[in-house]
């Protein structure tokens, strides 16, 4: 046990914990958005509110959700540990910094944005799952025979606020920078670099950085649009 | 050419050290970066103050040992080159040019732009090598290897051990150094026989020099005078997993 503890508390082990963790939730966001683009249908919410029904109530789901939950806190905790190595790493810099020619912006603040996204996960858990979860006064209606949590319009009363809607555009794009540089970097950490391949995951990798948060920020603006 | 230099200047280790502005004249735009200091070191031996200490050797590109970091840049704003190979014809008359050393807890300052590098040998002491039993010299090409093979072991090896990589990286990762090792040793038949102890006591050395951890940012890569690739850094990664899932040290 001693190596396995050992292999993964090394620095170049955590980088396997960060890039297995990245991707996982890079695969739960892409689940997340097909969800979520449901909100779009102009059917009074009806499809949404199905779908949210089914995944609360969904074993399987909710078995994923949990360990969703541990990658997100592993994923934040292992890169904290990191950030703070690195800190101690360079206890004097440098008075005129050159980075900007030799790296990106998004590479850089890997940290900074990781945190607003954390920031972000804690509003955004707090108002659509924790409510949903264990507060009151959810609207409900019945579809089916079936009651159930009224969710999409919860949703879309929080987007009829345009600092909430305002907020989740903002995050998109704090989302879309991580990712930016943390998609392709995910692949280099499993030591994945190879001219055959490197090439095409660096373009899907700025493809999935723009689509996948720009999607997503799309909802809360024609929500809000709409309200 | 006339240009005012910001000096970094240190006594020794303990010293807090800080910067000094120095003013140069009649610089020739053919000289190299070190020979203009060495024009400011004369004046400033002529006045009698104490001469700007930094490392040098070969002067031609091929040692690493001219280490200083240049308007934030390590080795300069040019790509693929060390500090002495750049020449003053890349700045112009009447520049600020701020001078530093490399700037990393593992690296640390003996005297003004000179760092402590011993780090790095420390590094390649620890698995950098190949074990043979030195003998008579073995008959070229007794061992046959793929020309691609070569080359990309020859790539690696071609780090001079400069520095630079930790100068450049955000978090003073030695990652770029310790893996140009690592992958030139792996793809040659001669060092695949130790390469799991190898990758295993390296990536442990780098780390507990106090380097910091990779984030790929890729500023290494980009300020490498040697061009060297983060493509050894994926190498290095794919043989620290398979040593860790496969090798006898338990
Ligand atoms: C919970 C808040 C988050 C924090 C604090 C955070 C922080 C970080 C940091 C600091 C890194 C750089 C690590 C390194 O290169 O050493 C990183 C990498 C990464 N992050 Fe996040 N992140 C967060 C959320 C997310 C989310 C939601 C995703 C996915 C959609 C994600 C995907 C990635 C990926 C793919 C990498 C690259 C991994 C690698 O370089 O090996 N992160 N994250
Ligand atoms: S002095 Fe040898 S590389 Fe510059």
């Amino acid at each position: 046990m001693n190596w396995f503890i050992s292999a993964l508390t090394s620095g170049v082990g955590r980088k396997v914990i960060m890039a297995l963790t990245g991707l996982f939730l890079i695969l739960f966001l892409i689940v997340h958005l097909l969800g979520n683009l449901q909100l779009l249908k102009d059917d009074g919410g009806q499809a949404f509110n199905v779908y949210s029904h089914f995944m609360a109530h969904n074993g399987l789901i909710q078995l994923i959700s949990k360990l969703n939950f541990f990658f997100i806190l592993l994923h934040a905790f292992v890169s904290y540990t990191l950030y703070v190595r690195n800190k101690k790493a360079r206890p004097v810099g440098y008075k005129v910094n050159g980075a900007a020619a030799n790296s990106s912006w998004s590479s850089r603040s890997m940290t900074l944005l990781g945190t607003l996204i954390f920031i972000f996960l804690l509003v955004h858990l707090q108002g659509f799952w924790y409510a949903f979860k264990f507060g009151s006064g959810i609207p409900t209606v019945t579809i089916d025979g079936v009651e159930m949590h009224d969710a999409y319009k919860w949703v879309a009363e929080a987007y009829a606020n345009p600092l909430i809607s305002g907020f989740y555009v903002f995050s998109m794009i704090v989302l879309a920078f991580h990712l930016w540089h943390g998609f392709s970097s995910a692949f280099q950490s499993l030591g994945l670099n190879h001219v055959k391949y490197t090439g095409f995951i660096k373009a899907l990798g700025y493809a999935y950085a723009i689509i996948v948060p720009g999607l997503f920020a799309i909802i809360p603006i024609v929500l809000y649009l709409k309200r | 050419m006339n240009l005012k230099l910001n000096i970094w200047r240190q006594k020794d280790s303990n010293d807090k050290g800080g910067f000094k502005t120095y003013q140069v004249s009649d610089v020739s735009p053919d000289m190299s970066f070190l020979e203009m200091i060495d024009v400011l070191n004369e004046d400033l031996v002529k006045k009698g103050e104490e001469p700007v200490h930094f490392d040098h050797d070969c002067r031609e590109g091929i040692c690493g040992t001219c280490s200083m970091v240049i308007n934030g840049r390590p080795h300069g704003p040019k790509q693929g080159i060390t500090t002495c190979q750049l020449h003053m014809r890349s700045f112009s008359d009447g520049d600020e040019i701020t001078i530093e050393p490399w700037r990393a807890r593992a690296f640390p300052v003996i005297k003004d732009l000179i760092v402590d590098r011993s780090a790095f040998d420390r590094i390649i002491q620890a698995g950098g090598f190949v074990s043979v039993n030195t003998g008579g010299a073995p008959d070229a090409n007794s061992i046959p290897i793929a020309k691609e093979v070569a080359n990309e072991a020859m790539d690696a090896a071609q780090c001079i051990g400069c520095g630079a990589c930790v100068a450049a990286c955000k978090n003073a990762s030695a990652m770029l150094f310790t893996s140009a090792k690592i992958s030139q040793l792996a793809l040659l038949p001669q060092g695949k026989l130790e390469r799991q102890r190898r990758v295993e006591k390296m990536i442990w050395q780098m780390e507990a020099e106090g380097f910091g951890a990779c984030t790929n940012t890729g500023a290494c890569e980009a300020e490498c005078p040697k061009e060297i690739s983060l493509v050894h850094i994926a190498r290095a990664h794919r043989e620290y997993i398979a040593a860790k899932a496969c090798s006898k040290n338990v």
